[in-house]
């Protein structure tokens, strides 16, 4: 019964997001107030009814309801039950729910708290998001229902993929969609500006909250894919360059320029048509990595099931979905004129090589991604694009684009002083020298890598420590003074400066995880050691252990160094009882300076075990450097200015008046 | 001319959503490509061993014999993904399967095998890669049947999957043992 209320309410959320698409785009163009106000109640009950869908299905998953298609395939009565729940998502059709959701819930927040928005751009706004809304609910209800019924029904269900089988998975989806689709809301509220023909800072502060909150959830979300597979998949890496990381990683790329260049719009009302671009092309990006994911158009590790309908379907809700916009941009962005004129050397400029760094480093990506493909349908030829593509492309465009960081910062609005702002940059040029200097020495024959990524991470890390202190005029006055100057400070202010400082940090991580990762595999009866980078892996013994739905073997090891005790490790290979397939589960000892890391393999068959053994240099930085990138975002949302729904009255009273 | 340019985007999603829609043809299967081999002799593979120690791998060595010859790397993400089910196609199939380090160390080739096992009856390094030219491979990784004539019967692009075996592999088995 529940599954068939569930599968009703989506029927219901369709009715409401056509109204909601259609009634409040004809007021606003004709000024019938009421129906521009319909906007609100209607995107509060279709979230309310997808929010219902979303927990019936949830409910199925938690009662192991095998009567329910989606259950059987992916789930299992004897699975602990946050695998149960988490496994609502870990399809395809439970995925797309969960998509179509978080589209509801930023549908519902601009309702709820853009009571300050003028009310043409709101009823814009939300009918555009409820035109996402229909495209997906459609594709649902027609080819992808999560309600669908076995008859008869199965005792037993096939179990959850045991690699999904993580708390990473639990997290790392949800965080990933809310800043994924959260862009679409971006998205709405530039295609209502484009309908309306104007852009100005206004506007630019309304949309700043949501593309905040969105990169910083996309930010979280990639971070924890990345954590997860780093943990879960027992390769000892942390990004493959997998099109479904390339996926998730482009909107990430254009939603940061999107993110700089909104700032130029607001305070110096330019680049407006330019900002508008890249907010449909944020969302573009969103709907191209659903459609690759989702179509078994390229071949990835983490594609759903393919079905060659379902991609049809999602191509043409893409090509609508960006092409009728794009169309409307080539008509009316040529008329919107720029307000204020900068040098080519001033915060603004900076911002623009920003965006374009940003922008061809997209552009790479989708390049490496879609070549293959590209190339077997021109030339009939295949190839895959890897690690070497993205190190030859994709680096040397990030090494200007974070010398660039640490300098754009120091540099005024309008005109900029570049010598002034160097000058006050030599300290965090003599630390990245002698960084990069300790990298070298440290490994005299190591990759070029090593010392230039080491440089531009501590240039970063340096330069915005001394912005942050000019900021504040450390060396000025007494401490009350300084305190209340601090306190003064602008949140937005203190997020950038922690967004900057945490990608600092972990592009010191990434360098050192790159460039200095060591590995040793043996085969080791008990009681045997493998020795890397100084430590000592003894093999103590191994043995059975049995968790909830699968068996293991475990291994003991004991790590020391010159004799002394480091750690104990216990790495597993689990064979779960209903899929064949056996998964590692790492052992991972971290610290600041490096993670010891430790993956048993197969037996072979003598009494040994084929082991494996990581040095993984400043690893834990990346984490710990998204972990303050999150913050900062966080933080600068927090800012008066900017708070979700509390955009400054007088440019929404002087916008409604217009 | 400025108006050309903010036509660019438009153009720019035009191509992509033409190629996309030509890729998501239904007679398309990304894992399936005519290969000018099919019919024709295969070239002969002479390649150091890989096992420290094996004698060198020669393909006549299997003349009479339906075998599968498999290009693979440890530096490629899919080959890890495949792995699991070759060992399937040697155990449900009878067919041998020759695996070919293409384009690998062959230090990194034995620790790949070392941590998820050898599903392989010989093993060759192609370390220069002139032999997957020979086969005219265009990535890893790629699987071809070579029935006991040494003719090549099929080429599969792309890894081996549970539904790839049971759907493409199984029937070009029991076409090329006929």
């Amino acid at each position: 019964m529940i599954p068939e209320l569930g599968h009703y309410a989506l029927v219901l959320a369709l009715i409401m997001a056509l109204a909601q698409a259609t009634l409040p785009m004809v007021g606003a163009a004709r000024g019938i107030r009421p129906w521009m106000q319909l906007a609100k109640p209607a995107a509060l009950a279709q979230f309310a009814f997808v929010a219902f869908a979303f927990l019936a299905l949830m409910q199925a998953f938690a009662s192991s309801d095998f009567s329910v298609a989606i259950v059987t395939q992916h789930s299992h009565s004897q699975q602990p039950l946050i695998y149960k729940l988490s496994g609502t998502w870990g399809n395809h059709e439970g995925s797309l729910l969960l998509w179509v959701l978080i589209l509801t819930i930023f549908g519902a927040l601009v309702a709820l708290f853009g009571e300050n928005l003028p009310p043409r751009l709101k009823a814009r706004t939300l009918a555009i998001q409820a035109m996402i809304s229909v495209g997906f609910l459609l594709f649902m209800l027609l080819t992808s229902n999560p309600f669908a019924r076995l008859n008869p029904a199965p005792f037993e269900g096939d179990e959850l993929n045991p690699l999904l089988q993580d708390p990473g998975l639990a997290m790392h989806p949800p965080t990933l969609y809310l800043g994924y689709v959260g862009f679409s809301i971006v998205f709405s509220f530039a295609v209502a500006a484009l309908i309306d023909g104007k852009v100005d800072a206004a506007w630019a502060r309304w949309v700043r909250p949501w593309c905040l909150l969105s990169w910083t959830c996309l930010t979280g979300g990639i971070v924890l894919g990345s954590w997860w597979a780093y943990n879960e998949l027992g390769w000892g890496g942390w990004w493959f360059w997998d099109p479904v990381e390339n996926a998730s990683f482009m909107p990430w790329l254009i939603g940061t320029a999107l993110l700089h260049s909104a700032l130029v719009v607001e305070k110096r009302d330019a680049l407006k048509s330019w900002t508008i671009l890249l907010s449909i092309l944020t969302f573009g990006f969103s709907l191209l990595g659903t459609f690759l994911v989702r179509s078994g158009i390229i071949t990835s590790v983490h594609a759903f099931a393919d079905d060659p309908t379902r991609g049809v379907f999602i191509l043409a809700l893409l090509t609508i979905a960006i092409g009728a916009p794009l169309t409307l941009f080539a008509l009316r962005a040529p008329t919107m004129r720029g307000g204020g004129l900068f040098a080519p050397l001033s915060r603004e400029g900076a911002l623009v090589m920003n965006n374009l760094l940003l922008a061809t480093m997209t552009a790479t990506v989708l390049l490496g991604t879609l070549y293959p493909l590209l190339l077997e349908l021109t030339t009939g030829g295949t190839v895959s694009v890897g690690m070497p593509f993205y190190a030859a492309t994709f680096v040397p465009l990030a090494l200007p684009l974070i010398l660039l960081m640490a300098v754009g910062p120091f540099m005024g609005w309008k005109r900029g002083d570049v010598r002034g702002a160097l000058q006050r940059l030599i300290a965090a040029a003599v630390a990245a020298f002698g960084a990069a200097v300790i990298a070298i020495w440290i490994k005299t024959d190591g990759p070029i890598l090593a010392p230039l990524g080491l440089f531009v991470g501590v240039w970063v890390l340096v330069g915005t420590v001394i912005e942050f202190m000019e900021r504040i005029h450390l060396f000025e006055g007494n401490v009350a003074r300084i305190w209340m100057r601090a306190c003064h400070m602008p949140r937005a202010a203190y997020g950038m400066s922690l967004a900057h400082f945490g990608l600092a940090i972990a592009i010191i991580g990434m360098t050192g995880a790159a460039a200095w990762k060591t590995e040793n595999i043996k085969v080791l009866q008990p009681g045997q050691s493998l020795a890397l980078q100084g430590y000592d892996f003894k093999l103590d013994s191994v043995g059975g252990v049995r968790g909830e739905n699968y068996l293991a073997d475990q291994a003991h090891f004991v790590v020391s160094k010159g004799g002394d005790f480091v750690a104990d490790l216990y790495p597993e290979r689990r064979q779960y009882l209903v899929q064949p397939m056996p998964t590692t589960e790492a052992a991972i000892r971290s610290t600041p300076l490096a993670d010891l890391y430790a993956v048993i393999g197969e037996p072979d068959g003598k009494g040994g075990w084929i082991v494996r053994v990581y040095h993984e240099p400043l690893v834990s930085w990346i984490w710990f450097g998204a972990l303050i990138m999150v913050a900062g975002g966080l933080t600068s949302l927090s800012d008066r200015r900017y708070r979700v729904g509390a955009p400054v009255r007088a440019g929404a009273a002087q916008a409604a008046k217009a | 001319m400025r108006r050309l340019v903010f036509l660019l985007p438009i153009l720019i999603v035009a191509v992509l959503v033409a190629a996309f829609w030509r890729g998501l043809d239904p007679n398309r299967d990304p894992s399936a490509l005519p290969s000018a081999l099919v019919g024709k002799p295969a070239p002969a593979i002479d390649l150091p061993g890989l096992a420290a120690g094996a004698p060198r791998l020669d393909l006549a060595a299997f003349k009479g014999k339906l075998v599968a010859v498999n290009f693979f790397a440890s530096w490629c993400l899919p080959c890890r993904a495949e792995h699991a089910f070759l060992k399937q196609l040697n155990a449900e199939f009878g067919v041998p399967v020759i695996g070919i380090a293409w384009k690998d160390k062959p230090d990194a080739s034995r620790a790949f095998l070392a941590e998820l096992g050898d599903p392989y009856a010989a093993t060759g390094a192609d370390e220069s890669g002139r032999t997957g030219i020979d086969f005219g491979i265009t990535g890893v990784p790629e699987t071809f049947l070579v029935d006991g004539n040494g003719i090549v019967r099929y080429r599969l692009a792309g890894p081996v999957t549970p539904e790839g075996l049971r759907n493409v592999l199984a029937p070009a088995i029991a076409e090329a043992k006929r």
